[in-house]
């Protein structure tokens, strides 16, 4: 006997996604899901990006790990609200869920918050696949990583809003052909913005800023 | 690396769809579509499936998984076509405002019970 279902797998996250959305429009909190491999420099640019928005923009931070607080602690010196998120001691997931994020996000307290930064675990594949209710996307990978990664994790550069190059400061130390990924990042997703910058010197950080700050008003008017 | 997730809701979602009045089901088969594009290893998840299933009326059912392609849509000439690398851009009009059709699906889509 045959049962007919027709369902989505992650429904449940789906739903939990949309449900978030409608709580981050109603508190008017733009949500921004930043995404990476490991040891891309996220935590870098939003330490120098939390720097620049405060106090003109409130930001508070989700930190996803699957284990320590170093990021939280990292993050918390510049003075916004910041949580961390472990998935498990040793292990656990990949990526950060729906459910957890509105969770995280009760707990720090939208209401005086114009913008909300979640810092997903760094992981180029499973993040990708799983809406967390967020308004844009963004994947960072820096210049140590090699250029065909966009060829590689097509998912993750498809489903991005917009890309950052890291630590373009190295440039000049390694034999990475900054035009090539950026090519690469455009043949998965041609239309895709990419800021190339160093949070390290700030170099070419003032447009990903502007950036933020547009986005934060087209959603929110403040 | 998040197959253990998508198997334990593959499970929670056909045990719900097994009648309550059939006495000692056993499910033979599960029919699965997955988009090529989709993070999901089919190994991997036949793999958590089995480790989970152990002792439930799913113990003995196989996936059997239907891989959907990836297809877009090129908003600019209206062009559709297969894409089977990781290169959107339009080959017709060099654009690149595409949309996915198909190719993400993580869907149950029905179950077959043993007579």
């Amino acid at each position: 006997m045959e049962i007919d279902i027709q369902k989505k797998v992650l429904e449940v996250n789906d739903t939990e996604a949309d449900s978030n959305r409608k709580y981050f429009k109603d508190k008017n909190v733009f949500v921004l899901n930043m995404m990476s491999s490991p040891g891309s420099g996220k935590t870098e640019i939003l330490c120098r990006t939390l720097a620049k928005l405060m106090p003109g923009v409130r930001v508070g931070v989700v930190v996803g790990d699957i284990c320590t607080t170093n990021d939280a602690d990292r993050l918390e010196v510049t003075g916004a609200k910041v949580t961390q998120i472990n998935t498990d001691q040793f292990g656990g997931d990949c990526h950060l869920a729906a459910h957890l994020i509105i969770a995280s996000a009760k707990q720090l307290g939208c209401e005086d918050l114009d913008l909300l930064i979640v810092e997903n675990i760094g992981n180029l594949v499973c993040p990708a696949e799983f809406d967390i209710g967020e308004d844009t996307k963004v994947v960072v990978l820096s210049v140590t990583e090699g250029e065909d990664k966009p060829l590689k994790y097509p998912l993750m550069f498809r489903v991005a809003d917009v890309a950052i190059l890291n630590k373009i400061d190295l440039l000049p130390y390694l034999d990475f052909d900054a035009k090539l990924v950026v090519d690469n990042m455009k043949q998965v997703h041609p239309h895709l913005p990419v800021f190339e910058m160093s949070a390290k010197t700030e170099e070419g950080f003032e447009s990903w800023i502007e950036w933020v700050k547009i986005k934060v008003f087209e959603k929110t008017g403040k | 690396m998040h197959e253990m997730g998508i198997a334990q809701q593959l499970v929670q979602i056909a045990l719900d769809a097994i009648p309550q009045d059939i006495e000692n089901p056993k499910v033979e088969k599960l029919n699965l579509r997955i988009g090529k594009l989709a993070s999901v290893v089919e190994h991997s998840l036949t793999f958590c499936f089995e480790i989970i299933t152990k002792d439930t009326p799913l113990e003995t059912a196989r996936l059997d998984i239907e891989v959907v392609p990836v297809r877009v849509h090129c908003k600019s000439c209206d062009n559709e076509w297969e894409v089977t690398g990781p290169v959107f851009k339009c080959p017709f009009c060099e654009n690149g405002e595409v949309e996915l059709l198909t190719g993400r699906e993580i869907e149950i889509t029905s179950l077959e019970l043993t007579e």
